[in-house]
């Protein structure tokens, strides 16, 4: 029984090694002292108290929110294009056409910022906005969207597309009718993994943001403070919570999509 | 085999090729199937069978050629607007829809009432035996059951036309031939022409009106399953088809008479319709049936051509016994198959035998 132990201890300190620091999180969030260091001084909601009533905080939690969801549906929507061009339809120079689009997820996030960056102040001239940030974090989530959309395609068969015409429905109508419910669970997956990424993204946004600051910039800012320590463990706790729970819905939904089209589960994100 | 056809056929090919870049599939299909017949396109892996059944639904445009269902050419009409309908080989019946929704997919732009609709739908379950099913969900269907609801989907359309891709393929040998046999009765009671794709000759004989052969891409030959049996026109189809030994011969023409001298049996004079793609003086080969040929066992007596021969081999299937004959002169052995009846015993390798031959189950194949 005691077979494979050295996996587990990997396992063990990987998994402590990714949670711990954010298990720190809640701790000084709900911490009554000011500064972050042990030992604790005793519970508090005070920090949560003053995230309530700071104005700014609340301007760049609801931009986030507009770009956030902005950018889920623009990703999804190409990111069904592609998978179902990817999974359905041959054409000529597929799989190379398919490589470049995946690509973005290996490029370091600074390059990518950069590069808009230049793309959007040098060759458009146009002015930073959220409509900036919103195009350079769809860019980066679409490769996300295929993979979690490729999935949904893939278990599909191929002649149900053909089923539907052949009984009188035209491409739109096969499509709307059959392709649709069937992926839809990995359209909602993709749709909060993206709202997700684009929530978190700090880098790009720290480069492409206007004059409205996104939350993960608004945070950065926050952070030259050293009083405002605290504030910003309550703000990650806050954070953290949302984007689990989001994740959880998500691989909810992927799985169900799996069940519903009576498969077997190859992996996934949870 | 009464199917009573009327004259004008219902699907009409002229010359159709496909190809797919370099890959020529089809090459130059002539095909007119009849209303009311259950046709059957038979063929070895990768010969195009399904390249013709999806080009016959509009899935594929032919590179050239025509097609016309009905007296309408359907050149540019899209699937969704073709008399046929088609049952997959995968069935594909969607998983998210109950057995019912399945069933009426197609009833959606028809425009009779709700109710009627469910009638429609109840009747047609009802006629693949599916009756009650109504409210299941599809994706918890066995591999009969899905068939089933394949057929009703596609049958409660009234098409002209039902073309089937290898319907039968993924279900066990039980369940096949029970779904072989329904498939026969329900094509006489619905009257719909059926086009059958399979690669089982056994299958094809059994359900079919009429078979076409097809070998890269052409049509071989094309006749009803006894003559296509009995009457095979290359070495090719022959083979495919059943068993058949093959044997050399040398044809002549003797005062108006076909003689074929068959290697280690004999001469005998032949009828025309036994070299049904004709016959040149000169070196041939003849094709025999096994079960055509017999075995004379002891206390037997025949009044026809004997040639003796030596056991090789015995194949016992309960009801039949096959028998390898080895005859002096002959390279091949004769496979003879024997039904095992009351007092016949089965023979062993090495006994020695007469076999029983008559020239009029001998079939030339020049080709
Ligand atoms: N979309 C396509 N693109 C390229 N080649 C194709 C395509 N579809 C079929 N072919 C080729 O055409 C040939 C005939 O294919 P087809 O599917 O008609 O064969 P089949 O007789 O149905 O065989 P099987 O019994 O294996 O189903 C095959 O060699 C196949 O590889
Ligand atoms: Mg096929």
């Amino acid at each position: 029984m005691k077979k494979g132990w050295g996996l587990r201890a990997y396992a063990v300190i990987y998994l402590a090694f990714l949670y711990a620091p954010i298990l720190l999180l809640p701790l000084f969030a709900f911490n009554d002292a000011a500064i972050i260091a042990f030992p604790l001084s005793g519970f508090s909601t005070r920090w949560f108290e003053q995230l309530w009533t700071t104005q700014a905080l609340h301007d760049a939690l609801q931009n986030s929110l507009i770009i956030a969801t902005v950018t889920a549906v623009l990703a999804t929507t190409l990111g069904v294009c592609a998978a179902r061009a990817g999974t359905l339809a041959n054409f000529p120079g597929k799989s190379g056409a398919l490589g470049f689009i995946m690509l973005p997820l290996v490029l370091p996030e600074i390059v990518i910022a950069v590069a808009l960056l230049i793309v959007v102040r040098q060759v458009f001239d146009l002015e930073l906005s959220n409509l900036t940030v919103i195009a350079a974090h769809t860019v980066i989530c679409i490769p996300f969207s295929i993979a979690i959309l490729n999935g949904a395609f893939q278990n599909l068969d191929p002649s149900f597309e053909e089923a539907a015409m052949d009984l009188g429905e035209t491409r739109w109508g096969a499509f709307r009718l059959v392709i649709l419910p069937l992926v839809f669970p990995g359209i909602v997956s993709s749709l909060l993994i993206c709202f997700i990424i684009s929530l978190d993204d700090f880098v790009i946004a720290q480069f492409l943001t206007g004059a409205n600051p996104t939350m993960p910039v608004y945070i950065y800012g926050l952070t030259r403070f050293v009083d405002a320590l605290p504030l910003i463990m309550a703000l990650g706790t806050i954070l953290v919570t949302i984007s689990i729970t989001l994740l959880v819905i998500a691989e909810y939904f992927r799985r169900r999509g799996v069940a519903r089209a009576g498969l077997k589960d190859s992996g996934g994100f949870l | 085999m009464t199917y009573s056809p009327s004259a004008a056929p219902l699907i009409q090919l002229r010359d159709v090729h496909k190809h797919y870049g370099d890959y020529h599939a089809l090459r130059g299909i002539d095909l007119e199937i009849k209303k009311g017949e259950f046709f059957s396109l038979l063929g070895p892996s990768g010969c195009g069978k399904t390249t013709l059944l999806r080009t016959i639904a509009g899935f594929e445009a032919p590179s050239s050629g025509s097609l016309t269902i009905d007296g309408r050419d359907m050149a540019g009409v899209a699937a969704n607007h073709r008399p046929t309908n088609m049952v997959f080989q995968s069935y594909a019946i969607f998983p998210h829809l109950s057995v019912a929704e399945n069933v009426g997919f197609g009833l959606r732009r028809d425009p009779r009432s709700k109710a009627e609709k469910a009638r429609a739908v109840a009747e047609s379950l009802e006629m693949v035996g599916l009756g009650g099913y109504g409210a299941r969900a599809a994706h918890a269907l066995s591999g009969g059951q899905r068939q089933r609801v394949a057929l009703a989907r596609a049958l409660i359309l009234k098409p002209k036309v039902l073309l089937l891709d290898e319907p039968l393929s993924a279900l066990d040998k039980k369940m096949r031939e029970t779904m072989q046999v329904e498939l026969i009765k329900l094509q006489r009671n619905v009257g719909i022409t059926f086009i059958l794709v399979t690669h089982d000759q056994e299958e094809a004989l059994i359900m079919s009106d009429r078979i076409a052969v097809m070998f890269e891409g052409n049509i071989a030959q094309m006749a009803d399953p006894e003559t296509m049996y009995r009457r095979p026109n290359s070495r090719r189809v022959a083979e495919f088809i059943g068993k058949m030994n093959l044997l050399p011969a040398t044809a002549a023409m003797e005062r108006n008479r076909i003689v074929v001298d068959v290697a280690g049996l004999g001469r005998g004079a032949i009828e025309p319709d036994q070299a049904p793609s004709g016959v040149q003086p000169g070196a041939t080969t003849v094709g025999i049936r096994p079960e055509t040929l017999s075995i004379l066992f002891p206390g037997e007596t025949t009044d026809r051509r004997l040639a003796a021969g030596t056991v090789d081999e015995v194949v016992y299937f309960g009801d039949m016994t096959y028998y390898d004959v080895r005859i002096p002169g002959v390279e091949q052995p004769l496979t003879i198959s024997m039904k095992n009846l009351i007092g016949r015993p089965v023979l062993d390798v090495g006994a020695v035998t007469q076999v029983v031959w008559d020239e009029r189950s001998l079939v030339v194949l020049s080709r």
